[in-house]
């Protein structure tokens, strides 16, 4: 059983140490910034709430941040299912199995940026092939035109980017339940189905909720790949919160804002993260091996 | 409860060498048998075979004279209890125990009355509406073994060394309860093991594997007494049993100065046979200080205490031997002891199997 | 033959086409002239080149960006393990006041906006004369990495009892020998995974790479983005780039193979 010491703590020194000097100094910066209002050439003035204030009142931040929600559920939904079935269906040994693992590991591989590019020239309406192919089935494919398309392959693209950390995950916790459980269940006469919600998936319980809290985060903060696909547009669709920051931080020099809309931003990832993290890690915990009758 | 037999039963993992080699036990309907070995002996092997989760590439499973070599796991009706505790983690006790019930479809109220009965039976009655995961180790695999057994007619419980993580004040105990329930319900069982202690305390009837073939079956008393092979003798039995080498003599059997007497026709018997070798368990040597008839001196070189009795690491002439005294004994390094065997305690190898001397 | 069409065998083929049909494009592309990638849609290369590669391999720009990646990686998983392993062990051995809490907050840190957190992170480092060092960066990715690292690491130290531990200090070794000698080795996997995943994170970000580097510790992402010039993509070259990018990656995959295959569950079983 776990000892009770608050020296414990001793060993975190270098973890806190490295992680303060990079957290701390810069949030506070931010949180400078943020109830500021910085003129460029006349120096700040204290604004005190007024740029949170505003943030919280802009339909633009309103838009955005309903399209982030919407965007972010949506590929939680689509990649955790699809990751853990992809994890099933992966071979287990010998080459194969080492094969399917660098194959399906790729695309985590490539650099932000270059997804974005490649989705670009993928899409695109003159040189791109899947507007071709949708044009063979009679459909007239326009990402830069229709909301629609656009979205749905920002999507896709999500999908095909992330949904390999998923299924690693996974497979990793699929392979750690021992063939006992297996078993047991084919002796009790349950079905494949049926073994899949009372065994599998409760001892993948803590790969899903790393794999859950990841995408979630990441996809709440995603930017440039969508910024190189789509720009944000057409009009607004796939604009979600981070071009809201980008545009305002760098393109209208709204310093305080920006800072303001950071906080805010921040605030929330952490609020829904931590929802999360309590309902994922508290629903039946695992079983802890607990020595003798109690 | 069922009569289980394995008949010309041998298998490989893949092209992997053969894991069990043409094994063919027995066990009648009701017994509480223990599969006893070391690891890699096979015992696993022949379990997953008996319960269905495995298909033997040769041979046949035999259930009460009928052929269920073709049946899963799950058509066999069997119950296997596994080294760690197999549990349902996200159902509760009442849920693990009516799991397998449900599978088949039974209706609810049969289920209640089937899964209460079994709870009482194994004493789990208070603990039906816990969760699973809050349970110490003991506790869920008593409720493995309860969903095991809250099947009708199951013919065997298979039990593949189900203590393993049990600490060890409460393996005492679940080892009488699982005695208990042997007694009560009569259902065939099958204890697989390395531990001798628990496989001799448990069962009736002991099969002893090696190397993946059956070294012997029997009793325990048998086992122990007559073991048919050397390395039963050592296996078993703490600490093992006493093997040296022997020739024939006139008279009987002679393990250096010291004779073994035999009636004139067996030592004819014996004459042809080579490589003979002599069994005797340290507790049948007899030991004094005092001279002893038909017996010889051998040298004490050290004593080790058990607690409740003595072991002498002596010497008879080139031979080391262990023998067993009283706690009460005076023994000492150095020190001169006569020994001698009683014939009735002695097993004789002739290159490696036990030969029958008593007519 | 009937047993070839499984549902499961459908559909990882059809994901293994979804999944490759980028990445055989890029490949694709890679082997292409810019014209030829503007004007015609076919999978082969009309008109084969190495063009892009070339000049991948000739320019040192590119060069030295692909060298300065994986330097700061390297430094940044190094550093990393250094710091979570400890950390880990704390959290899977002892029990202390605010150890749930503590840990999500760690993961916090990975949870920031990017855009506006930048700055400071500039002025930081600048002040501390790190700017355009490698370290800055692998420092700076630290904070991505080391939750991560310490979850999984913490969660492959659960699975070794503590028995363990118990019988090496009944057996008389100090704890740094126990540490080092006996438990080490038995994480092994798990230091593994964690590299692996620290690698993977660091390797593409982007962010951080080019805010806190200009000339001496330009990554290749950084290159990369260079390559949307005013007059067009260069996108031959980029999508030679992309293609060398995944190499250092996939070998690192194919390392931890096993520990990946072993599984982790990230917790006790």
């Amino acid at each position: 059983m776990k000892r009770v010491d608050q020296r414990a703590w001793l060993f975190l020194i270098p973890a806190l140490v490295v992680l303060s000097l990079n957290a701390f100094i810069p949030l506070m910066t931010v949180v400078n910034y943020s109830v500021q209002d910085i003129l460029p050439g006349l120096g700040a003035v204290w604004v005190g709430f007024d740029n949170f204030e505003n943030v919280l009142r802009d339909p633009s931040f309103r838009g955005a941040l309903t399209r982030q929600l919407g965007f972010s559920a949506l590929i939680l939904l689509i990649q955790v299912p699809l990751g853990i079935l992809v994890a099933l269906g992966m071979p287990k040994k010998g080459w194969p199995a080492t094969a399917a693992l660098v194959t399906i590991g790729l695309p985590l591989l490539i650099p932000w940026n270059v997804v974005g590019i490649i989705w670009r020239v993928f899409t695109r309406s003159d040189i791109g092939i899947v507007p071709f192919l949708f044009d063979r089935f009679g459909y007239v494919y326009n990402i830069a035109n229709s909301p629609a398309d656009a979205y749905w392959t920002v999507v896709m693209m999500d999908v095909w980017h992330w949904t390999p950390l998923i299924a690693l995950l996974a497979y990793s916790g699929l392979n750690a339940i021992p063939d006992a459980f297996y078993q047991a269940a084919r002796i009790d006469g349950a079905t494949r189905w049926r073994t899949f919600w009372v065994v599998t998936l409760p001892r993948l319980r803590n790969v899903l909720t790393i794999g859950i809290l990841l995408r979630f985060m990441d996809s709440f903060r995603i930017y440039i790949e969508i910024s190189l696909l789509t720009g944000g547009g057409p009009g607004r669709t796939t604009a979600f919160v981070s071009d809201l920051l980008v545009n305002r931080a760098v393109g209208g020099f709204e310093f305080g804002y920006a800072a303001a809309l950071s906080l805010i931003y921040f605030f929330i990832i952490i609020v829904i993260s931590y929802l999360f993290f309590l309902v994922l890690t508290n629903v039946g915990t695992s079983s802890q091996m607990q020595g003798g009758d109690a | 409860m069922a009569r289980i037999e394995l008949s010309g039963v041998s298998h490989r993992y893949g092209n992997d060498e053969w894991a069990i080699r043409d094994v063919n036990v027995v066990w009648e309907d009701g017994v509480a048998s223990a599969l006893l070995g070391p690891s890699g002996s096979g015992k696993t092997t022949v379990l997953d075979i008996i319960s269905g989760l495995l298909r033997p590439t040769e041979g046949r499973v035999l259930v009460d004279g009928r052929d269920v070599t073709g049946l899963n796991a799950r058509e066999r009706n069997v119950a296997q209890v596994f080294q760690f505790p197999v549990m349902y983690e996200t159902l509760n006790v009442f849920d693990n125990l009516a799991f397998p019930l449900r599978n088949q479809r039974m209706p609810e109220a049969e289920v209640r009355q089937r899964v209460e009965a079994t709870a009482e039976l194994m004493g789990l009655t208070d603990l039906l509406r816990r969760n699973a995961h809050r349970l110490g180790a003991a506790e869920q695999q008593r409720v493995s073994l309860a969903r095991g057994i809250v099947r009708k007619d199951i013919s065997a419980v298979l039990l593949d060394e189900p203590l393993t993580v049990i600490d060890p004040q409460a393996k005492w105990h679940l080892r009488r309860q699982l005695k208990a329930l042997h007694e009560r319900t009569g259902i065939t069982m099958i204890y697989v093991t390395h531990d001798q202690h628990e496989a001799l305390t448990f069962a009736d009837q002991v099969t002893v594997m090696n190397l993946g073939a059956v070294v012997q079956t029997g009793t325990p008393t048998e086992l122990h007494e007559r073991p048919r092979r050397p390395f039963i003798g050592y296996f078993i039995g703490s600490p093992g049993m006493n093997l040296l080498e022997a020739e024939v003599g006139e008279d009987g059997v002679r393990v250096g100065p010291l004779t073994v007497a035999y009636e004139p026709g067996v030592a004819k018997r014996l004459a042809g046979e080579e490589a003979l070798q002599l069994g005797i368990r340290p507790e049948y040597v007899e030991a004094s200080s005092r001279p002893l008839e038909g017996g010889t001196e051998a040298m004490v070189e050290d004593v080790d205490t058990t607690g409740h009795s003595l072991i002498v690491h002596a010497r008879m002439g080139e031979a080391p031997l262990k023998v067993t005294m009283d706690e009460a004994a005076t023994v000492a390094s150095g020190d001169s002891l006569w020994i001698r065997f009683p014939a009735e305690h002695v097993n004789l190898y002739a290159a490696g199997e036990r030969i029958e001397v008593n007519a | 033959m009937r047993r070839v069409f499984t549902p499961r065998n459908v559909l990882m083929a059809v994901y293994l086409i979804f999944l490759a049909a980028p990445l055989l494009w890029m490949l694709s592309m890679s082997f292409k002239p810019n014209a030829e990638i503007l004007e015609t849609r076919a999978l082969f290369p009309q008109t084969p080149t190495l063009e892009n590669y070339a000049e991948i391999f000739t320019q040192p720009a590119w060069r030295e960006s692909f060298v300065n990646s994986l330097i700061y990686v390297a430094m940044n998983v190094v550093i990393t393990l250094i710091v979570a392993i400890p950390a880990a062990y704390a959290f899977s051995r002892y029990t202390f006041r605010g150890d749930r809490h503590l840990f999500f907050w760690l993961l916090t840190n990975r949870m920031a906006p990017g855009a506006v957190f930048l700055l400071p992170f500039f002025q930081l480092y600048s002040n501390i004369g790190l700017f355009d060092t490698h370290l800055a960066v692998a420092l700076a990715h630290t904070l991505f990495s080391v939750p991560l690292a310490i979850w999984i690491l913490e969660g492959f130290m659960s699975g070794i009892p503590m028995e363990i531990d118990e019988t090496a200090y009944v057996d008389g070794y100090s704890f740094p020998r126990f540490f080092y000698r006996i438990f080490m080795p038995l994480i092994g996997p798990g230091i593994g995974v964690a590299a692996f995943f620290s690698f993977l994170f660091s390797w593409v970000e982007l962010l951080f790479a080019r805010t806190l580097t200009s000339t001496a510790a330009k990554p290749i992402v950084v290159q990369l983005s260079r390559s949307l010039g005013a007059e067009g993509w260069d996108w031959g070259v980029i999508a030679a780039a992309g293609v060398l990018m995944i190499v250092p990656g996939a070998l690192l995959i194919y390392f931890v193979r096993d520990y990946l295959a072993k599984g982790f569950a990230l917790g006790r079983v």
